[in-house]
């Protein structure tokens, strides 16, 4: 079990996206049911490294290797340590969110569903990789399927003044990603090269010595890479327009958990192999994290469109993630892995409401959208729950995650922790005033007959509101697991 | 004694290319749809015997002329895989479209011979002999279509240029004859060598660059790439792809052969007129790909992009960066037959080949779709996909032999061909067609498309038993150079 773990959390997605390929095209039952069950499984398959990873031994655990190019010194091998533990089970849940909420998807759902499950293949696999070809080849894979996911089956802003069509966002967001992998490959290449060992094996290049100059000139370019999936100011301008156009359940997982590959890519690989470069270009980061927070934010205060609101308040919350990087201590840093977690699952959730409100009404201006609380209670208070975690309500993941992401900046850079205080309130600010506009109040005519959400729906956002309350309530489990991924790391750089 | 034997495969080819011409002038017209199967099946015949008989020898045929090793073996084999695979996308279009069967496949078989002679040369003038008997027959294949304008005009340009580029060749070699008194590479490597001539000896230099040059214009490389969109355009479709695929990988074979075993103790004089060869010719194409509103015109410019990244390999020069090459002719060379013949079968069913001619084509037939992405996703370099896997390996090779900045730039034109290649994915998954009839394809069109689609997702996934054949080749190559 535990060796072939691994492979089957790729595996699976993988054969399930050939087996819905060789469906007849309109039974989208069973095209669905099979895709579901696929999710389903590989959800279970990813509690057991969350559950089984054993802190007090540390390390990479569940390490399988498999040949695959002696030449070049390219192994498939996999592993998990506390960081990508629980980057793997935000994975399953998230993945499993979004494959109920695509149950209404009608047009070419064969087509969808290969290309969904391939893209959770995908993913899997970076999160498990500890190769540096086989991690930018799933990184890739990830990125492949968005396209056609956004530009088929998303959906275009028509506002009088702001027109953004679905083809335009995919279009910029695929550019952007692949100007970020081609970065990303170029700094892998350089790695490669300058060690001289002839392997791609992560776990043999984190012995080799490279140079000071070597590293500081290398680890930015990791940094913008791998900083554009993850929405890094100046270069996350692909993610708003990108995410508004696809459609629910790819929203859900590329800013759930596609984001959090990018800052992933900046860890594993950037710190890990280059810390005394990381050391040295980490006050850069904190800046461009801090900017990310506020203008994120003050972004989100002026957007008309609600699913814009909630793209630019991801971009905001990335930004902890990139501040508690930067703070190259435990506590800041430990709270940005907690805040990858606690973003995916509240950004998923976010995302899926929206949704929800957009396909009963087709509208997502925030002008037009009132009261909407009367008719649809149920999603108005998991609206409220995301709300209050993302402008970090004590009892919700979002409080304990930015908490210590905070803590941890104002013992280095305490400016830039008011900073991000700022930022937390300029959050309330929106999400509040969205709350009350948009849900509470009085209803307009319009939606006097709006349905509230289907079983499925909820059940799907239920297992998200789920998450949030868990891990807000008792975080000690997350909190072990990524200490102990974090821990090393941090030796690598502070002990060097 | 020299081995006579060792030359079945080719007196075999002759002999089967002189039967299919033979064959045609007695056979009805209603019995010529049995010619390409004629063909095939002699060609696959070949095939099995000359990997059978050949595999693991090692010999040199006419004091030097023709080398028989791992490489040329390796090459056979992929220039006969090459001919089959084309002449099974051919018969559809040659049955609608084309007159004269069997000049057509006679003339294949013909330049398929000519490409197994030129991975095979071992001295310049049969390089250039080989290299003309291929030229030759493309001419007359490029010209086929000879009814329609575009095709006749596209013969023209191919001619003019062709023997141009076979002039300055020819002047190349003429130049290295008369200063070292050799043709043979083992003999221009040890004059190099031993003494006799300075490396900076400008009557060198110069023939070398003449050679290069001859030599850009078969891969279209720039700037002497001016013909091949006009020629990929205007030729019928099987033979652009035979063109994008099999001229460019003789010639790279052919290079392949004359720089490592040849010129290689003088890399530093040419080294530098290769390296910005291939920069020029991957951003060129490139660039040029993205104006471009027919889909034959833009293969062209994106297989012009490719050359650009062989070109690396030549510049690095060592068996991994040839492994390289040839993997990535691999992956090319499967990517690129699945595109053309997607245009094939969407020219056979609508006659259209122009880019606004994809729309819809998702609705339209969905598994043409799927495979056109599939292929353009390979050529764009995404992974699970052999142009993925094959680019990844080349990259690597080069950027080893301290030539990082060239693989970036190779890696930012990635990015620029991604933008044109999704410009073809958009039309036909998110553009709604005028015309919205399903279409239909003929059975064998769509057994090797498939089949082509699934080769290139094996080679991107598990490319371990083709390198290591790839190793064999590019080792035994280098075995000449002491």
């Amino acid at each position: 079990m535990d060796s072939y773990l691994l492979i089957s959390l790729i595996g699976i997605p993988f054969v399930g996206a050939i087996l819905v390929a060789f469906l007849p095209r309109d039974r989208h039952l069973e095209i669905k049911g099979l895709s579901t069950a696929v999710v389903l499984l590989t959800l279970v398959l990813s509690i057991y490294p969350f559950l089984k990873y054993d802190t007090d031994l540390g390390g990479y655990q569940f390490i399988r290797e498999f040949a695959w190019l002696d030449s070049l010194g390219i192994t498939l091998s996999m592993g998990v340590d506390g960081i990508s533990a629980p980057m793997i089970f935000l994975t399953g849940i998230v993945s499993f969110a979004a494959v109920l909420i695509s149950w209404n998807i009608e047009q070419r759902a064969k087509d969808f569903f290969v290309l969904f499950l391939l893209l959770v293949a995908g993913v899997y696999g970076v999160f498990v990789s500890l190769d540096l070809f086989f991690f930018f080849f799933f990184y890739e894979l990830a990125v492949l399927p968005m396209y056609l996911l956004i530009g088929v089956w998303g959906s275009s802003s028509d506002f009088i003044t702001f027109i953004r069509n679905k083809e335009y966002g995919a279009l910029k967001l695929m550019l952007y990603l692949v100007a970020g992998s081609v970065l990303v490959w170029v700094a892998l290449l350089a790695v490669y090269v300058e060690a001289d060992m002839g392997t791609f094996s992560l776990l043999s290049l984190e012995s080799a010595e490279f140079s000071e100059s070597f590293q500081r000139i290398y680890f930015p370019i990791f940094m913008v890479g791998f900083g554009i999936l993850a929405g890094l100011w100046p270069f996350h301008t692909w993610s708003p327009d990108g995410h508004v156009a696809a459609p629910t359940s790819v929203s859900m997982l590329h800013a759930g958990v596609l984001m959090k590959l990018g800052a992933y890519g900046i860890i594993r690989i950037g710190i890990d192999l280059l810390p005394q470069g990381a050391e040295y270009w980490m006050p850069l980061l904190l800046i461009l994290g801090t900017i990310n927070v506020l203008y994120g934010a003050i972004s989100a205060l002026a957007q008309k469109d609600l699913k814009y609101v909630i793209g630019y308040s991801s971009v905001s919350h990335m930004g902890y993630v990139f501040m508690g990087f930067a703070t190259l201590n435990t506590t800041g840093m430990g709270g940005a892995v907690l805040q990858m977690f606690s973003h995916g699952i509240m950004t998923a959730l976010f995302f899926a409401l929206v949704g929800v409100i957009y396909d009963r009404t087709h509208v997502r201006d925030i002008g037009v959208l009132e009261g909407l609380a009367k008719r649809m209670g149920f999603t108005a208070s998991f609206f409220a729950i995301a709300g209050l975690a993302s402008l970090g309500l004590p009892g919700l993941s979002g409080f304990i995650a930015e908490v210590l992401v905070f803590m941890g900046t104002f013992q280095d850079y305490p400016i830039f922790g008011v900073l991000g205080i700022i930022g937390a309130a300029i959050t309330a600010v929106y999400m509040l005033r969205l709350l009350g506009k948009v849900f509470f109040g009085p209803i307009s005519e319009n939606w006097k007959a709006l349905p509230d959400a289907k079983p499925v729906e909820k059940f799907s956002m239920g297992i998200l509101v789920v998450f949030l309350l868990l891990v807000g309530l008792y975080p000690k489990p997350w909190m072990d697991l990524i200490n102990s991924g974090v821990t090393p790391l941090l030796e690598r750089v502070v002990g060097l | 004694m020299m081995n006579f034997w060792l030359f079945i495969p080719e007196f075999a080819l002759t002999a089967l290319a002189f039967s299919v011409i033979g064959i045609d002038l007695f056979l009805p017209k209603e019995k010529k749809i049995y010619l390409p199967w004629f063909s095939l099946f002699g060609l696959l015949g070949i095939l099995a015997m000359s990997l059978a008989y050949l595999s693991g020898k090692e010999e040199i045929l006419y004091g030097g002329l023709f080398l028989i090793d791992d490489f040329s073996i390796f090459f056979m084999g992929f220039f006969l895989i090459l001919g089959v695979i084309v002449i099974l996308i051919s018969t559809e279009y040659v049955n609608k479209h084309l007159k004269h069967p069997g000049e057509y496949y006679g003339i294949l078989i013909f330049s398929i011979l000519a490409m197994i002679l030129m991975s095979a040369s071992g001295e310049l003038l049969t390089a250039y002999i080989s290299l003309e008997l291929l030229s030759f027959g493309l001419y007359v294949l490029v010209a086929h279509g000879r009814y329609g304008e575009k095709s006749t005009e596209a013969g023209i340009k191919y001619i003019l240029l062709g023997a141009l580029a076979s002039a300055l060749l020819l002047y190349g070699i003429s130049q290295i004859y008369g200063l070292l008194g050799t043709t043979k590479f083992s003999d221009i490597h040890l004059a190099f060598v031993t003494e006799s001539v300075s490396s900076l000896d400008m009557g060198i230099v110069i023939g070398i660059a003449m050679i290069i040059a001859g030599l850009a214009f078969k891969i279209a490389a720039v700037p002497f790439h001016m013909w091949a969109p006009d020629v990929y355009e205007g030729a019928p479709t099987p033979i652009t792809a035979y063109l994008a695929v099999g001229s460019k990988a003789a010639a790279f074979a052919l290079m392949m052969r004359i720089f490592s075993n040849g010129f290689i103790s003088i890399i530093d004089d040419w080294q530098m007129i290769i390296i910005v060869l291939a920069a020029l010719t991957m951003t060129l194409g490139n660039l040029v790909a993205i104006a471009q509103s027919n889909m034959k015109r833009l293969l062209a410019y994106s297989s012009i992009g490719h050359v650009g990244y062989l070109l690396m390999g030549i510049v690095a020069m060592t068996p991994l960066a040839f492994d390289g090459i040839i993997l990535h002719l691999i992956g090319y060379g499967l990517t690129n037959m699945a595109c053309f013949l997607c245009v094939i079968m969407l020219y056979n069913a609508t006659g259209r080949d122009d880019i606004e001619g994809y729309a819809g084509l998702a609705d339209r037939s969905p598994f043409l779709a799927m495979s056109l992405s599939v292929a353009l996703f390979s050529l764009a370099g995404f992974p699970f996909f052999a142009g993925f896997t094959t680019k990844f390996y080349l990259f690597t090779a080069v950027a080893n032999e301290g030539l990082l900045w060239l693989v970036s730039l190779a890696i930012l034109n990635s990015l620029i061909s991604l933008y044109y290649y999704l410009m073809v994915i958009k039309q036909m998954y998110m553009v709604n067609p005028d015309d919205k009839t399903t279409l239909i394809f003929s059975r064998v069109n769509r057994y090797v498309l498939g089949g082509l689609v699934i080769a290139i997702c094996l080679v991107g996934v598990y490319p371990g038993p083709l390198v290591e054949l790839v190793q064999s080749a590019s080792q035994s190559i280098f075995s000449y150079v002491p």
